[in-house]
């Protein structure tokens, strides 16, 4: 499916990098604390989980929407002394492409050790689309003149024609697509951490109300407050840390499609930034899509998922719907799709929470209600239902879609390291 | 000089620095739908960049387009995240691809532009009207007078062209 992979020569730093700690702060819709507690809050976790102290991270790295607190913040409540840090704009795809920077900026020599960071009133202070507490309105001028002066405010409006279109183009109907939210509320079920935790059926979905078509209230992801992190560093400092690494293949930073600033005006717009990604994704991994054994595909909505599998090339291109709704991404099928319950159902974090969830499937210590071993691991049973195991089996490799608009996105592979 | 206007509560502001943009609203402002034209390269670019996307060159004329096009994809909103488009629910965001310049430069281009399903006046459809249109729906332009000179181009079922007999709509419609 995908053209010229070369699995026998190593390209660029294939494999060198790991992410060797994740912390997070959990979920709430009101977490009664500042974006500088719970960046601060999940920083320490990932130190923690790494088995590393503060004196070890020297660089650290965040992304937000004018929603968050710096990098200076967090470092001077964990009294971290940094070599290097660097604070910067986005949403998601921002985690993987931050991933890139770290292993570029430690092969460089400015640092040895990242800690990256989300930290968002999601829901409680500064919600997606300009609602929610600390927001102003402000006159219409330059890009807004071309959006919000029409009501296209929220990301569901400023990305519709695109689902809708592929509708048009391939005849995907909103029941194949609804199956992404069936799919990763089954696995949210399974998660003690997830906000929501309730299975839905297709007719859930396709009677909760509409937002704005083709989205109905369940296609769309929920809101949350939450902190995470991620800790990056090389192979060869991993082997001093606590857990079996998520050793790094391949990573693609905010690949994106002509026309980015406005990219409804070039090529099929049924299309998404995935199909130039792959090209880098897959080479660089030294894999491809059939190889990979789970997936954390971005879903901020249900089509978001079944786009970026379609395009990096999981399926054929148009087969989106046949692939989403043929039960492949389910717990305990040939690939499962964001084990945690994803956006749609643990809670919305830019991406971040997916790559800390497939870091865990590789640890094969996913935090799910299995019975805790005398290794301190836990005994998965893989027994998927409501309530169970969602470890999937001898999972070795693992790929991440991240979103910021059908025009960007960013990927990364990862694999069980030794 | 910043040009200012008004649209529902939203005050307009257009910065003087801001020329491509002052222009474009200014010639909505007078009735016509000009686009930026690249001299170097002879095509045609929306919404206003300070640059030609097809081939870099900075400057640019303005010509006028018909007005004409047809919907390429829509947004059909019910859940309003601005208050004051409340009142018009359901509403259409529109994705109109022009007659001009379609299938240019490449297969898949074309110029696209974002606006309102709205009545010849300018007001926003009825929820009748709404239901009847959809993907291959063919519309003209129409303007919102904004005062101080500018107007926001809005589209309207053009009654003068031939209609599909089924435009395509959502599934569930």
């Amino acid at each position: 499916m995908t053209t010229d992979i070369e699995a026998t020569a190593p390209k660029y730093l294939r494999g060198k990098y790991a992410i060797v700690g994740v912390g997070e702060t959990g979920f709430t819709r009101g977490s009664g604390m500042t974006t500088r507690a719970l960046g601060t809050t999940a920083v320490r976790n990932a130190i923690q989980d790494a088995g590393l102290t503060p004196a070890d991270i020297d660089g650290m790295l965040s992304y937000n929407g004018n929603d968050s607190v710096p990098s200076t913040s967090i470092a001077g409540d964990l009294g971290i002394r940094l070599n290097f840090y660097m604070d910067c704009q986005g949403g998601g795809s921002s985690t993987e492409a931050l991933i890139g920077i770290a292993i570029g900026v430690i092969e460089a020599g400015l640092c040895k050790t990242v800690a990256i960071f989300r930290s968002m009133n999601g829901y409680s202070e500064i919600r997606i689309g300009g609602t929610g507490r600390s927001t102003g309105r402000s006159s219409l001028s330059g890009d807004a003149l071309f959006g919000r002066a029409f009501g296209q405010a929220s990301a569901a409006q400023n990305f519709a024609h695109t689902f809708m279109r592929h509708m048009y183009d391939y005849g995907t109907t909103p029941e194949q697509v609804a199956h992404v939210k069936v799919i990763h509320s089954e696995h949210a079920s399974n998660n003690p951490k997830a906000y929501y935790k309730n299975r839905v059926t297709v007719d859930d979905v396709i009677n909760s109300r509409i937002i704005c078509k083709p989205l109905h209230l369940l296609d769309c992801c929920v809101e949350t407050d939450n902190g995470n992190c991620i800790i990056v560093t090389s192979m060869d400092r991993a082997k001093d840390c606590r857990h079996t690494p998520a050793q790094i293949l391949g990573v693609v930073g905010r690949c994106s499609k002509p026309r980015v600033d406005n990219h409804y005006q070039a090529g099929p717009i049924s299309t998404v930034a995935g199909v130039y990604a792959k090209e880098i994704l897959w080479p660089n991994a030294g894999v491809g899509p059939e190889d990979i054994q789970v997936t954390g595909s971005y879903d901020a909505f249900t089509f978001t998922t079944m786009l970026q599998l379609e395009d990096y090339g999981f399926c054929k291109k148009g087969e989106g719907g046949d692939y989403v709704s043929s039960g492949i991404t389910r717990l305990g099928n040939a690939r499962p799709n964001n084990t945690s319950g994803g956006h749609l159902c643990e809670g919305y974090t830019h991406g971040i929470a997916m790559v800390i969830e497939n870091v865990r499937q590789l640890r094969h210590d996913v935090d799910d209600s299995c019975p805790t071993g005398a290794d301190g691991k836990r005994m998965h049973t893989y027994d998927y239902s409501a309530g169970g195991c969602r470890q999937v089996k001898d999972v070795e490799l693992s790929a991440n879609l991240g979103w910021a608009t059908p025009a960007t996105g960013s990927a990364l592979v990862m694999a069980r390291g030794a | 000089m910043t040009m200012k206007g008004e649209y529902l509560d939203m005050s307009v502001a257009i910065d003087d620095l801001d020329k491509s943009n002052q222009e474009f609203y200014s010639h909505c402002g007078t009735g016509t739908l000009h686009l930026q034209f690249c001299p170097s390269c002879a095509l045609m670019r929306y919404p206003t960049t300070t640059a030609c996307p097809w081939c870099a060159s900075p400057g640019y004329d303005w010509r006028p387009v018909s007005g004409k096009g047809t919907i390429y994809s829509y947004c059909e909103v019910h859940h309003a995240i601005q208050p004051v488009f409340r009142q018009f629910l359901p509403y259409m965001i529109l994705l109109v691809e022009l007659d001009e310049q379609a299938g240019e430069p490449g297969q898949h281009d074309g110029l696209r532009v974002t606006g309102n399903l709205t009545t010849a006046d300018c007001t926003m459809a009825s929820p009748d009207v709404v239901a009847g249109v959809g993907i291959g729906s063919r519309v003209r332009v129409v303007f919102k007078d904004l005062g101080g000179g500018l107007a926001l181009p809005q589209w309207t079922l053009d009654e003068d062209a031939e209609q599909p007999a089924q435009p395509w709509r959502y599934a569930s419609d």
